[in-house]
């Protein structure tokens, strides 16, 4: 059978690991080696890595620090930030991550996935969305950390990516990010009855009984989280956790 | 030593981490030259069937794998894409397969599997002696992370089946050639233990 993934998402800023609330105020975590380290040994199902800093800041990847994140990872890795062109995805695979993700490059040029995945195949591309709710109860697509509002809603650019090569679609909740009151199940379900790809779910899970509510509502997901896996208690003290095998089984 | 073949495709670097891991010597192979010493071969592979063979091809080492394969019966684990090249040929590409197994890989029936690609972690169900999954317990789980898969045409090629849709082949061994679909150098233990099990082959 096919599980549920738990993946735990780590944020860079200036090489260092940062943790956001609603894509605003950061507050530093520590090394990312340290805590890719840490997941190692929790046997964690994959992992996330987000440069937030390269595309708002229109930067390259840098390669030699994937490098160095991909060598220490015992498992599937997924890195984004900053990835413009093929060449960029086809060196970052070679460095051993398993999977590339696209955001704001995706939404300027959505052909970009086909150029992408037609190189390293689509199971390795990977769209990140950042969704808003607007006034009106509307979801929007945002880019360049929440800053622009693409007006386009989730579920269309989800079918388009699927269609141009993107093996999975994630949405990040910018409104949930960093509050751990629970994912946002509704747009969950109707990602889920948009594509037929594999799907991930990001912002705001705060326990793991949030991740069940999840897996309920759209059966095999991947449930990623920031906060959850780095904090401990009600003043979030920085301490990196992940579930035991025994935790998560009792969640599936 | 165990040669891992680096063509461009794929993720060496973590093989030779679990083998450092492991104390067992391993060597990453750019060139044929670095072939001269291999006594057992690891081809990876990620991304589409024609991009990896056309890589092969151009990396100037598939004579040399061939020879040490074909007819020094070096022992090779194919991982992931790279177990897909030893079949005939794929649905996925135009180019011809290594050949070396006699089998077809095909995309997945995505009527019967409603999300593809197959990606996360799934139960292996090898067969009784396996020599590749010697040691393992119960519940054994591995990472996939692909869309199609390798249909063995000789049931008795078969080492292992998972199911997602349905069975499927998701291990092979005939004689000194091994595949494995899923990802053994992102599986934590049981990868870990099947890279040693290889090792110790």
């Amino acid at each position: 059978m096919l599980r549920s993934r738990i993946t735990p998402c780590l944020l860079l800023r200036d090489k260092g690991l940062v943790k956001t609330k609603n894509f605003k105020p950061f507050k530093y975590i520590g090394d990312p080696i340290n805590a890719i380290r840490i997941f190692n040994e929790k046997k964690s199902d994959e992992l996330i890595v987000l440069d937030i800093d390269a595309t708002s800041e229109n930067l390259s990847p840098d390669f030699s620090m994937i490098k160095k994140l991909a060598a220490e990872c015992r498992m599937p890795l997924c890195y984004g930030g900053g990835i413009k062109n093929v060449d960029h995805a086809k060196q970052i695979i070679s460095l051993g991550v398993e999977k590339v993700a696209l955001s704001s490059s995706f939404i300027d040029n959505p052909d970009l996935v086909t150029d992408i995945s037609s190189v390293v195949g689509s199971q390795s591309v990977v769209v990140i969305l950042d969704v808003k709710k607007s006034f009106f109860g509307k979801y929007e697509v945002y880019t360049h950390n929440g800053q622009v509002n693409t007006k386009k809603t989730p579920m269309e650019l989800a079918k388009l990516a699927v269609k141009l090569g993107a093996g999975e679609i994630v949405v990040n909740s910018i409104d949930l990010d960093g509050s751990m009151k629970g994912y946002d199940l509704t747009l969950a379900k109707e990602l889920r009855n948009a594509v037929n790809t594999p799907i991930s779910i990001m912002g705001g899970a705060g326990s793991l009984n949030d991740m069940k509510k999840l897996f309920d509502v759209c059966g095999v997901v991947g449930a990623i989280a920031g906060s959850l896996f780095v904090f401990k208690g009600a003043l979030q003290a920085v301490l990196i956790n992940y579930p035991s095998s025994v935790e998560k089984d009792n969640l599936l | 030593m165990i040669a891992i073949i680096d063509y461009g495709l794929g993720n060496v670097q973590a093989f030779k981490d679990v083998y450092s891991r492991l104390n067992i010597a391993a060597t990453i192979a750019k060139s044929a030259e670095d072939l001269n010493n291999a006594t057992k071969l690891i081809l990876p592979g990620v991304g589409s069937f024609d991009h990896a063979m056309t890589k092969l091809d151009e990396s100037g080492m598939r004579p040399k794998i061939e020879q040490l394969v074909v007819e020094t019966k070096t022992p090779i684990l194919g991982v992931c894409v790279g177990m897909q090249m030893m079949a005939t040929s794929s649905e996925e590409g135009k180019l011809q397969g290594l050949g070396w197994i006699d089998a077809t890989v095909k995309r997945f029936d995505s009527e019967k599997c409603i999300v593809l690609p197959h990606m996360g972690w799934n139960d292996v169900s090898p067969k009784s002696n396996s020599e590749l999954f010697k040691d393992m317990d119960e519940n054994i789980m591995f990472y996939f992370l692909h869309e199609y898969y390798f249909d063995a045409c000789e049931s008795s090629n078969i080492e292992a089946t998972s199911d997602y849709g349905g069975e499927f082949t998701c291990s092979v061994r005939k004689e000194n050639i091994f595949g494995v679909q899923f990802h053994p150098e992102k599986s934590h233990n049981f990868g870990m233990l099947l890279l040693k099990n290889f090792a110790e082959i």
